[in-house]
């Protein structure tokens, strides 16, 4: 049973579709019954994506304004083997973020995905930013590697992106970037 | 009987391979894309959203980016200029995994009437193909690959070729897909599905022999051992070309061409039963229980399985072993009814709701493989019965249907939670700053001012600067005690106007040196002076600056605080009725959508039930027979 369910598994979707063939499944009143509600479903699906980016819009006004927002990013160096378990972000001496990496999000992390790992708000001016990973290197040795930054907030909102850099094998590196 | 019934139940499983579920597409994995050094933040954010299945979350940041984008004055100094092109795909492709299909190609559309690189268009135009093959519209898909021209990028060459091809299976044209199927190189990822589906276009096409041999051909490939789609692929032509010569009666070519399907394949149970079955129709019954002994050793749910319970006894009562034949026909009753048990626990745990509880438990949206996960679940119905049904399109669409709607309700919740938060926020704001700001305003009308005076005084300084590099006027440099002299000069000079006495001549002697000295000073130190002025103005503009600064933020600050809490009462209750609104959209829908579930998963349970009592019956007649049959041989052993 195990095997099956293994195989069936990694079958792709295609080869689930081609199971299709030899199902007795729901007869034609039932198929349009779904491809009814599936109308339906596609449709509040665009109306919640509707809401929701007025009500992103709406709780960055309220929540954090431009003249005030700070927004920080954690990204991978593509090729990078890194397992980054976590990240812990400072500012001003105060913890912003912790944050721990499930595997899903690694990955998404390794192709090339974007975290943004904390926004808030500071005043303007010059801020200290700290950044610590922890993780462990393709040899299996724990790796733990701190940062300090300034970053200079002004009226427009701040952007932050640190890149985790470095082989996996040879020293790693943090890189910060302003957008 | 039973092997009239049996293949009945094979011919019957023949005829549902009705040419029309033929067709495969190779996997289409819509990987997001993020070609090159990412210089758009939102975008990544989009990415990485994308890249954990999270598509809801990624249309939400790359619609918002992609909008932001598109209302700018002049988009090519923004970050997403660079990217617009993937972005602008990658919402296709997002929409399209959200399974938005009315939706998708929206984006992809914009692409291709936007003015951009040939090679973008193509795969633009190619993109927009694919949703509209996904969306089985034949017409528009094959129109949008007819806007290809010129060059195409190298990585979609194939998927191209492949996907016309599939256009004309799905349209009817099976010469059209088979030409195109015979140019096709092989390329890596789609050489088991292009093989597989020329065979069928072929045979769509009526040349049944071509067919045949191109499913022979494709049953064979050599592929990487990696290539796991592949390798699925290759057993399905097998499986499909065993079951072609099945039927014209060529049973020792049928079972070779079964028993090359891998033991381990999600096709392997069916092949092991039809290998089976060929041998019994060539009369080879010992043959027939080499496959069968391997297939009930495995999972009980599986109808193959459970065919081959009976089909085992049936072979070895052809083999005169009628003993051994009671005795599984025994088993195969036992088991039977102890699976008719777990049928009938199964609908009575549907029909309590347990299966749709179960699909929106968190732990399944962890898991790619959430429906095989489903069944190990604690409390949830027995769903290995299900398990075709739930491999179809449409019964999987449903299903991801419902935990769509379910993840949408929960977000829905969370937001009509979070207008409370913000209503206390806006009034614990308003209650801060309303009796604060009218002293402040006050404070500042007053600073304002006499800021607005020192500004008006260093424009009219710097004017005068500026008219004196043209018009030299020494008299403006002069130092203040220099014009307190030149005062009291003024007014000694007017004292002694109509005096005509000698000693008020020699005074006025006197005070024109005195006016003389000072001219000279002013006039021979102009240009130090001059310099020196507008180093001061410069210093002055410097503070000015500073001071224009700290004014220019307390206005963003005093802003700031009535943005804090004002204008957000009509927003936030058209918020608050919409989302009431989808809340309660959602609510009606996902129960309509549960029920059908659960009717179409009792529905296809009543039919494998409906089944195992039919083999319970035939196994039932089949235990008395080899009983009867068993003792007689018994009877006349002991006679002779």
């Amino acid at each position: 049973m195990k095997s099956l369910a293994k195989s069936l598994a990694i079958a792709s979707c295609a080869v689930l579709l081609c199971l299709t063939g030899t199902v007795s499944f729901a007869d034609d009143s039932y198929r349009a019954q779904m491809k009814g509600l599936d109308e339906q479903v596609q449709e509040i699906k665009s109306d919640v994506l509707g809401i929701a980016a007025e009500l992103n819009r709406l709780e960055e006004k309220l929540l954090y304004p431009s003249n005030t927002q700070v927004a920080v990013f954690v990204a991978i160096e593509k090729g990078n083997s890194l397992r980054l378990d976590a990240v812990q972000i400072h500012i001003d001496g105060q913890l912003a973020a912790h944050y721990i990496y499930s595997h899903k999000e690694l990955d998404a992390l390794r192709k090339g995905g974007v975290q943004r790992v904390y926004t808030g708000n500071v005043p303007t001016g010059s801020h200290q930013l700290e950044i610590a990973i922890m993780g462990k290197l393709e040899s299996g040795k724990d790796v733990s590697e701190t940062g300090s930054f300034t970053i200079a907030k002004g009226i427009a909102p701040k952007l932050v992106g640190i890149t985790v850099k470095g082989s996996g094998s040879a020293q790693t590196v943090l890189e910060i970037g302003d957008w | 009987m039973l092997a009239c019934i049996s293949r009945r139940t094979l011919s019957k499983g023949l005829l549902s391979f009705g040419l029309a579920t033929f067709i495969v597409a190779a996997p289409v994995v819509v990987e997001p894309v993020s070609g090159g050094e990412l210089k758009d933040l939102y975008f990544g954010e989009a990415l990485y959203y994308a890249h954990q299945g999270e598509f809801f979350s990624a249309l939400e940041r790359l619609d918002a980016e992609l909008g932001q984008y598109h209302d700018l004055d002049e988009p090519s100094r923004d970050t997403l200029y660079r990217h617009v092109n993937e972005a602008e795909f990658s919402a296709g492709d997002f929409e399209l995994n959200y399974r938005m299909h009315h939706r998708a190609g929206r984006a992809i559309k914009a692409v291709l009437e936007s003015n951009v690189d040939e090679a973008v268009r193509n795969e633009a135009a190619f993109r927009l193909a694919r949703i509209h093959f996904q969306k089985d519209q034949y017409e528009d898909a094959l129109h949008a690959l007819d806007r290809m021209h010129g060059r195409v990028p190298e990585q979609i060459k194939g998927d191209v070729e492949f996907l016309r091809a599939n256009v004309y299976l799905g349209s009817a044209r099976p010469t059209d897909a088979a030409n195109v199927l015979k140019k096709m190189p092989a390329t890596d990822g789609l050489k088991g599905f292009s093989a597989f589906n020329l065979g069928i276009a072929l045979l769509q096409d009526n040349h049944q022999a071509d067919a045949l041999n191109q499913l022979d051909k494709a049953g064979q490939l050599k592929l990487r051992a990696s290539d796991e789609a592949g390798s699925a692929i290759k057993d399905k032509a097998n499986l499909v070309l065993g079951d072609l010569l099945f039927d014209s009666k060529d049973f020792s070519r049928a079972q070779l061409s079964f028993d090359r399907v891998r033991l381990d394949g999600p096709f392997s149970n069916r092949a092991l039963l039809r290998s089976g079955w060929a041998a019994v129709s060539a009369e080879k019954f010992d043959r027939a229980l080499v496959p069968w002994d391997i297939l009930i050793q495995r999972e009980p749910t599986d109808s193959a399985v459970q065919e081959a319970m009976l089909a085992v006894p049936y072979a070895y009562s052809k083999l005169n072993v009628h003993g051994r034949a009671a005795l599984m026909y025994g088993r195969a009753l036992e088991s039977f009814s102890k699976e008719l048990e777990k049928v009938d626990a199964s609908v009575e745990s549907i029909r309590s709701g347990k299966f749709l509880k179960a699909l929106v438990r968190e732990e399944l949206k962890q898991n790619k493989e959430w429906v095989i996960r489903l069944r190990t679940l604690p409390d949830a119905p027995e769903t290995f019965y299900l398990m075709s049904l739930m491999a179809s399109h449409d019964f999987q669409t449903a299903l991801q249907n419902y935990v769509d709607l379910d993840d949408l309700r929960q977000r829905l919740v969370v937001w009509q939670r979070n207008f409370d938060a913000f209503d206390d926020l806006i009034k614990l704001r308003r209650r801060n700053y309303e009796p604060l700001l009218p002293g402040i305003d006050a404070k500042f009308r007053e600073l304002d001012s006499q800021i607005r005076l020192r500004q008006e005084q260093r424009k009219h300084v710097e004017e005068r600067l500026h008219a004196m590099l043209t018009g030299p006027r020494p008299d403006y440099l002069a130092t203040a005690d220099e014009r307190i002299i030149a005062e009291r000069l003024g007014q000694l000079e007017k004292h002694l106007d109509n005096n005509e006495d000698a000693r008020a001549e020699a005074l006025r002697l006197r005070l024109e040196r005195l006016k003389g000295v000072l001219i000279w000073s002013l006039n021979t130190q102009y240009h130090e002076r001059l310099s020196q002025a507008y180093k001061h103005l410069s210093d002055l503009n410097s503070d000015i600056a500073v001071l224009t600064q700290q004014y220019d933020a307390f206005v963003r600050a005093r802003q700031a605080a009535t943005h804090s809490y004002v204008g957000y009462d009509a927003p936030l209750s058209r918020l608050r009725r919409r989302v009431g609104d989808a809340l309660q959209n959602v609510g009606v829908v996902m129960a309509r959508q549960g029920r059908l579930i659960e009717m179409v998963a009792v529905n296809e349970l009543s039919l494998r039930r409906d089944r195992l009592e039919s083999y319970q019956s035939q196994a039932r007649y089949a235990v008395a027979d080899s009983y009867d049959r068993a003792t007689r041989d018994q009877a006349e052993g002991e006679r002779r």
